[in-house]
């Protein structure tokens, strides 16, 4: 479009459009994990036998991708620290190795599954394995959804040097995935 | 965000590094040293859980850079935690209740150790496990 | 002066590009005001098939099972398909699309003064995924089995496992199309929300935001908060439809009951989110044809905050009868009676608001009227309803429908049509005609009462909302009862029929309509600024810029007695 939107320069509130609508993305998405995340918490605290079932999880897999997510979040902040200095070559590094870390996670993740599902804990096995796998289920597919978004911005914009902004806005979106991990991590894995 | 002093990265990263060993480390010494009881629970909720806060707030602190975010946006995310915990203390009145006045949770969780149940044992088991009730 | 630089910037708009085809224009356009167009007709055919199927199984209420003109004979799994999606329709495709999409995209940008949304392209996938979401509900409709007949709450089990609901692919379907209706509104509402704290025209403060963008802005908050344990449970409950989980299956330890919990804890809210909008549309008009200040601008904001505030607290009282603890009960019914505080100051600033105005009895104004009047019956029966006591006994019975329609229809149905009279002319650039619109609102007003009204003397005698055939239950069927029932359905047909000349007007007022100036109500909002209908950009090379509140009507000292928020202050000065 030749014409020129205008509403998407101001900044009445003071935050830059971009960053306040991830903002409250992250906001409508805490309520989304957060719904799932009390359901999963009154039913473990009514059935006594879920701790025992969350014995069977494994804390090594889940503690190696606990560390890939902890690494990422570090490897997009320094992305984000690069952006600011406008260097194309070091944020499309960053991003990539964010999106690998990633892909690494969601390898691990894959392996779990399949470890699982061959040790007969499958989705049906009980409510316990059923909110497991939809728990780690929804975040890895935000785990996907932003590697592709950030394959996207580094390959389409970082790469024209435009769009400098885009790389701190999918950073705040990707901690918040590293942050769900870092509560569903205790809640599934470590606390039995 | 220029401007503002915030620590370098890496510190925090390695704090995170650290939180996250003590995180794992503490269930484990509770099954090590066999603690049971009380106590283990403290243990685990405070490894666990209450080092799960602290690494949040770095991250949210200083990978997010709320800290230095305007107020608004702090405000948005404190509120929505907020609700959750209006709906978690509403639905635990009702939701974790073992009987009421008509009525009686009786299922048992089928606890399957690894190996126990067969490969393709899957719904079929779940729902044989319902049918002895 | 203006007139010439927006032709200026028309033209200079062509030279950049051709002349945009149809589909460019009308379909995949990223325009704010297409994109609202999009919606409010996608809402109005929606609303068709809506009342369409209240029609058809009131008729199956009132003549049992006997052959309903243009349908044919109802069976039992139809007429629960069709209460269902009614409900399901009139909610989540008509008053959401209608009151926060349509008049949210058309109205913010121009009303804050700025030329489109903030993410006009996230706008546009917005609205797509709206379409894809109703394009899946009509299909679950003629999957084999049928649609899906559970209630609009959806309960489980009935839900969650088709042995039980019979409908194996209308279940899944209508849980995925809601979803996909959440996911267009929540990209919406995000979008809602930037737009209006960050693209504000300069000089506009916070108390000089027009009351309707407040309140679609707060509605779209409280719809981002309150929806996401919904998604959670949407996605709980389509693994148990389609998979086999048993997340809401009592016999294998799941709970039925959170299934309730997760649905009204969204479901409460969404009735605010749909009623603030609607609140906001009758703040406008009441000021404009008044001619008055709107009487307690920041005490109806406040309260608009309080009531979003107070609707996360109440959404037990849904669920009284389903085993909820009777000190839990206590709590809810206190925080339901407490919440009518809020709405009933809203009420009373909006009465206050005509004492002593020069009122005009237009149809706009008719019908924010009787928005306040009928409204008002809505809440005040709630109150009885909110007491759980009280409401062990009318539970799930006609008196609750009549309660909730007399909230719901005039939010969706009236204050919906005082926005399209009073927007028409800045939508389409003419006038609707008056007269008809004054038969078509008394056409509405006076079947729309005679429908509910009877409905709560049937529910105060007991009679079950969720029958099909009440011939069935001699004990229920009494000779009175059935006429009550005749009566309520022959209202139904003549306020469908009633809803021709409106459909009648506004087509031919598209073509034939007297053309409307700028400003034909005298209105001192940032819209009436924009010409007829608006151009692409909509204020051309400059954007005004606000002095005042959006209220100065009937201002001392002044010749005219409205005071546009764009006017420089010198110029009254001149005045």
């Amino acid at each position: 479009m030749a014409h020129q939107i205008i509403a998407t320069s101001r900044s009445a509130s003071g935050i830059p459009t971009g960053r306040l609508a991830v903002w409250w993305v992250v906001g409508s998405e805490i309520v989304i994990f957060g719904g799932l995340i009390a359901a999963y918490l009154l039913n473990r605290f009514l059935h006594g036998s879920w701790a025992q079932s969350a014995g069977h999880t494994s804390t090594l897999i889940g503690g190696i991708n606990t560390f890939w997510l902890l690494t990422s979040s570090f490897f997009v902040v320094l992305a984000h620290a690069a952006s600011e200095k406008r260097d194309i070559r070091t944020t499309r590094k960053f991003l990539w190795l964010t999106i690998l870390l990633g892909g690494f996670f969601m390898l691990f993740k894959t392996y779990e599954y399949a470890v699982k599902i061959e040790g007969g804990y499958t989705l049906f096995t009980s409510n316990f394995w059923s909110f497991y796998y939809t728990a780690t289920g929804l975040h890895g597919f935000h785990v996907l959804c932003g590697m592709v978004i950030m394959a996207i911005i580094a390959e389409r914009d970082i790469k024209q040097g435009k769009n400098w902004h885009r790389v701190e806005n999918i950073g705040i979106y990707w901690h918040f995935v590293d942050i769900v991990w870092i509560f569903l991590f205790p809640l599934l894995y470590i606390a039995k | 965000m220029a401007g503002h002093k915030h620590p370098s990265y890496f510190k925090i990263y390695i704090i995170l590094l650290i939180l996250f060993v003590i995180s794992v480390a503490g269930p484990e010494i509770a099954d090590i040293f066999h603690i049971e009881g009380a106590t283990r629970l403290i243990l685990i909720l405070v490894t666990a859980f209450g080092i799960a806060i602290v690494k949040a707030y770095y991250v949210l602190a200083y990978f997010m850079h709320l800290k230095f975010e305007k107020i608004y946006a702090p405000y948005i995310l404190l509120s929505m935690v907020a609700l959750m915990a209006v709906f978690f203390f509403g639905v635990a009145i009702d939701i974790m209740k073992d009987d009421g006045h008509h009525w009686e949770k009786t299922y048992e969780e089928p606890l399957v150790a690894p190996g126990e149940s067969g490969h393709h044992e899957d719904a079929g088991h779940a729902a044989e496990v319902t049918a002895h009730h | 002066m203006a007139e010439v630089a927006t032709q200026t910037a028309h033209q200079d708009g062509h030279h950049d590009h051709e002349e945009p085809s149809f589909w460019s224009k009308y379909v995949f356009s990223t325009d704010h005001k297409i994109i609202g167009f999009q919606y409010l007709f996608t809402g109005l055919a929606m609303a068709i098939i809506g009342g369409f199927f209240s029609y058809v199984f009131r008729m199956q209420l009132a003549f049992p099972g006997s052959s309903v003109p243009f349908y044919g004979v109802v069976s039992p799994a139809a007429y629960n398909m069709l209460i269902t999606n009614h409900g399901t329709i009139m909610i989540f495709w008509v008053a959401m699309p209608v009151l926060i999409a349509a008049l949210g995209n058309f109205l913010i940008p121009l009303m804050i003064g700025c030329d489109d949304m903030v993410f006009p392209k996230l706008n546009r996938l917005s609205y797509q995924i709206f379409l894809l979401s109703t394009i899946v509900l009509i299909a679950s409709f003629f999957v084999p089995q049928g649609g899906f007949g559970g209630a609009w709450t959806s309960y489980t089990p009935l839900s969650a496992k088709a042995e039980y609901n019979g409908t194996p692919f209308g279940a899944p379907l209508w849980l995925l199309a809601v979803t996909l209706e959440i996911v267009a509104f929540l990209i919406g509402g995000i979008n809602f929300i930037t737009t209006t704290m960050n693209a504000r025209a300069k000089g506009m403060k916070l108390y000089d935001i027009p009351m309707v963008v407040w309140m679609i802005v707060i509605a779209s908050i409280l719809f981002m908060a309150s929806v996401g344990p919904l998604v959670a449970g949407a996605v709980m409950l389509f693994f148990d439809q389609v998979l086999g989980t048993s997340f809401f299956d009592p016999a294998a330890g799941g709970d039925p009951v959170l299934w309730q919990h997760l649905f009204w804890f969204f479901g409460h809210p969404e009735v605010y989110v749909v009623l603030l909008p609607a609140m906001g549309v009758v703040a406008e008009i009441m000021c404009t044809f008044a001619r008055k200040k709107l009487f307690g601008y920041k005490m109806i904001l406040y309260s608009s905050v309080g009531l979003g505030i107070l609707s996360f607290f109440v959404w037990a009282h849904h669920q009284f009868i389903s085993g909820v603890d009777p000190r839990a009960a206590y709590l809810f019914t206190t925080t339901t009676l407490l919440i009518s505080i809020p709405v009933a100051i809203m009420l009373f600033a909006f009465i206050a608001t005509l004492w002593g105005g020069s009122i005009k009895f237009n149809t706009p104004m008719l019908f924010a009227m009787a928005f306040l009047g009928e409204f008002l019956i809505g809440g005040v029966t709630g109150i009885w309803l909110g007491s759980s006591g009280v409401d062990v006994y009318l539970h799930d019975t006609y008196f609750v429908l009549a309660h909730f329609h007399y909230t719901f229809v005039p939010i969706a149905v009236i204050a919906v049509f005082a926005a399209i009279y009073y927007w028409f002319p800045k939508m389409f650039g003419r006038m609707m005609n008056d007269t008809w619109g004054k038969i078509h609102f008394w056409g509405t007003i006076i079947p729309f009462n005679g429908i509910f009204l009877p409905l709560f003397v049937l529910g105060a005698s007991g009679q079950h909302r969720r029958i099909y055939n009440f011939q069935n239950f001699p004990d229920l069927a009494s000779e009175n009862f059935q006429d009550l029932r005749i009566f309520a359905t022959g209202s139904l047909i003549v306020l469908i029929l009633f809803q021709i000349p409106f459909f009648v007007n506004f087509i031919v007022s598209l073509k034939r309509g007297e053309k409307a100036s700028r400003n034909p109500w005298k209105s001192n909002t940032l819209e009436w600024v924009a010409p007829s209908p608006p151009p692409h950009g909509n204020f051309g090379d400059e954007l005004p810029v606000v002095y005042r509140g959006p209220y100065e009507y009937s201002v001392e000292d002044r010749e005219e007695d409205y005071w546009p928020q764009n006017q420089p202050p010198q110029a009254a000065a001149r005045s």
